[in-house]
């Protein structure tokens, strides 16, 4: 029992376990307040149960027929508008978060690279994920994706270029140091 | 939703139609995704019920909603850039606020900046590209969420 409630206080539950032992508490006593918020709980956690199941097969489903390492081929040096399609539909088949995509950009660029496509692709990568926008499809409504994507696009486009130009003479210094931790991080 | 719950099966039966096999690994891979992710989701779940009982609606309307203006913004801007909550948890909060009376601007700006912009993650990128040129970027992200925002709020 000892052992069961240690591994329930490290675990990600944690909070979980306590809502439920204060459910409890509050209907052993018939505590009243506890009402409004287990309605709200139970309303939002339908609603996610009924879906999130098949979002995340069809995230799996799109994982497995789209591989990544066939789009990676086609990334090079090229810096025209083929390398940039190419750049942003690699960062779109990505998963994780955008710290995850530093040391990739930091690799696409040591393999020859543009700045503007590295800068691109961490921008693609942070905004246009294809898990990220089947969620926001499903929850915030296929007209809100649209817009954030059609706005986002040229946004991020116009932050690459502007480091582009900025970065244009100067020793991009990213050579010089070689991280410790890429492994740990990535 | 219902147009994703389409997809998702006609995706599903052609996958199978073509590789069983490849299908099972498929939908495993997402089942696995799912489990791993459901713990996180479970606690924000709670802890939004628990924020949203004692906070009333016309609180989060007044600070969050579609009147808030430059001040909802700045407060979804502020949120976005130093919180690291991924993106399986963000857009299931962002559908409650939405609910909750939080503008559409307001979302797109807490949702572009979160995914765009990171405080507590600018050492580590400042270890790739080195300092300044982080901070130019995720700089000019911030700006940049800020003006997809009012467009999206302004087309919503």
């Amino acid at each position: 029992m000892k052992n069961i409630l240690t591994r329930i206080s490290e675990s990600e539950y944690i909070i979980i376990a306590l809502a439920g032992l204060i459910l409890l508490v509050s209907w052993l006593f018939n505590l009243p307040f506890i009402g409004g918020i287990r309605h709200n709980f139970w309303l939002f956690f339908i609603e996610m149960a009924s879906f999130l199941p098949l979002m995340f097969i069809l995230i799996g489903l799109i994982d497995v027929w789209f591989p990544r390492e066939k789009v990676e081929k086609h990334i090079g040096p090229d810096a025209g508008f083929k390398g940039t399609a190419w750049v942003i539909l690699l960062a779109m088949l990505q998963a994780g978060p955008l710290y995850a995509a530093f040391p990739v950009a930091h690799l696409l660029w040591k393999k020859g690279g543009s700045v503007r496509n590295i800068f691109i692709y961490l921008g693609a990568f942070a905004t246009l994920k294809v898990p990220m926008l089947t969620f926001e499809i499903g929850f915030l409504g296929l007209k809100f994706s649209l817009l954030r994507t059609l706005f986002t696009l040229p946004v991020f486009i116009v932050i690459a270029v502007l480091m582009e130009l900025y970065l244009r003479g100067k020793k991009f210094a990213v050579e010089v140091r070689q991280p410790q931790e890429r492994s740990r991080n990535a | 939703m219902l147009i994703l719950i389409g997809v998702t099966l006609i995706a599903l039966a052609a996958s199978l139609l073509k590789d069983s096999g490849k299908t099972v690994a498929g939908v495993r891979k997402g089942l696995k995704m799912f489990m791993a992710i459901l713990p996180a989701l479970l606690n924000i779940l709670v802890l939004v019920s628990v924020f949203l009982y004692l906070v009333p609606g016309e609180t989060v309307a007044h600070w969050l909603g579609k009147e808030s203006g430059y001040l909802g913004m700045s407060i979804a801007a502020l949120l976005g850039s130093v919180s690291l909550i991924p993106g399986f948890i963000a857009y299931p909060l962002a559908a409650i606020l939405l609910k909750s009376g939080v503008g559409y601007s307001v979302l797109a700006i807490f949702i572009t900046t979160l995914m765009m912009v990171g405080i507590i993650t600018l050492p580590l990128e400042a270890k790739y590209f080195g300092m300044r040129v982080a901070l130019l970027r995720n700089g000019l992200s911030l700006f940049g969420a800020i003006i997809i925002g009012a467009l999206v709020g302004v087309f919503m």
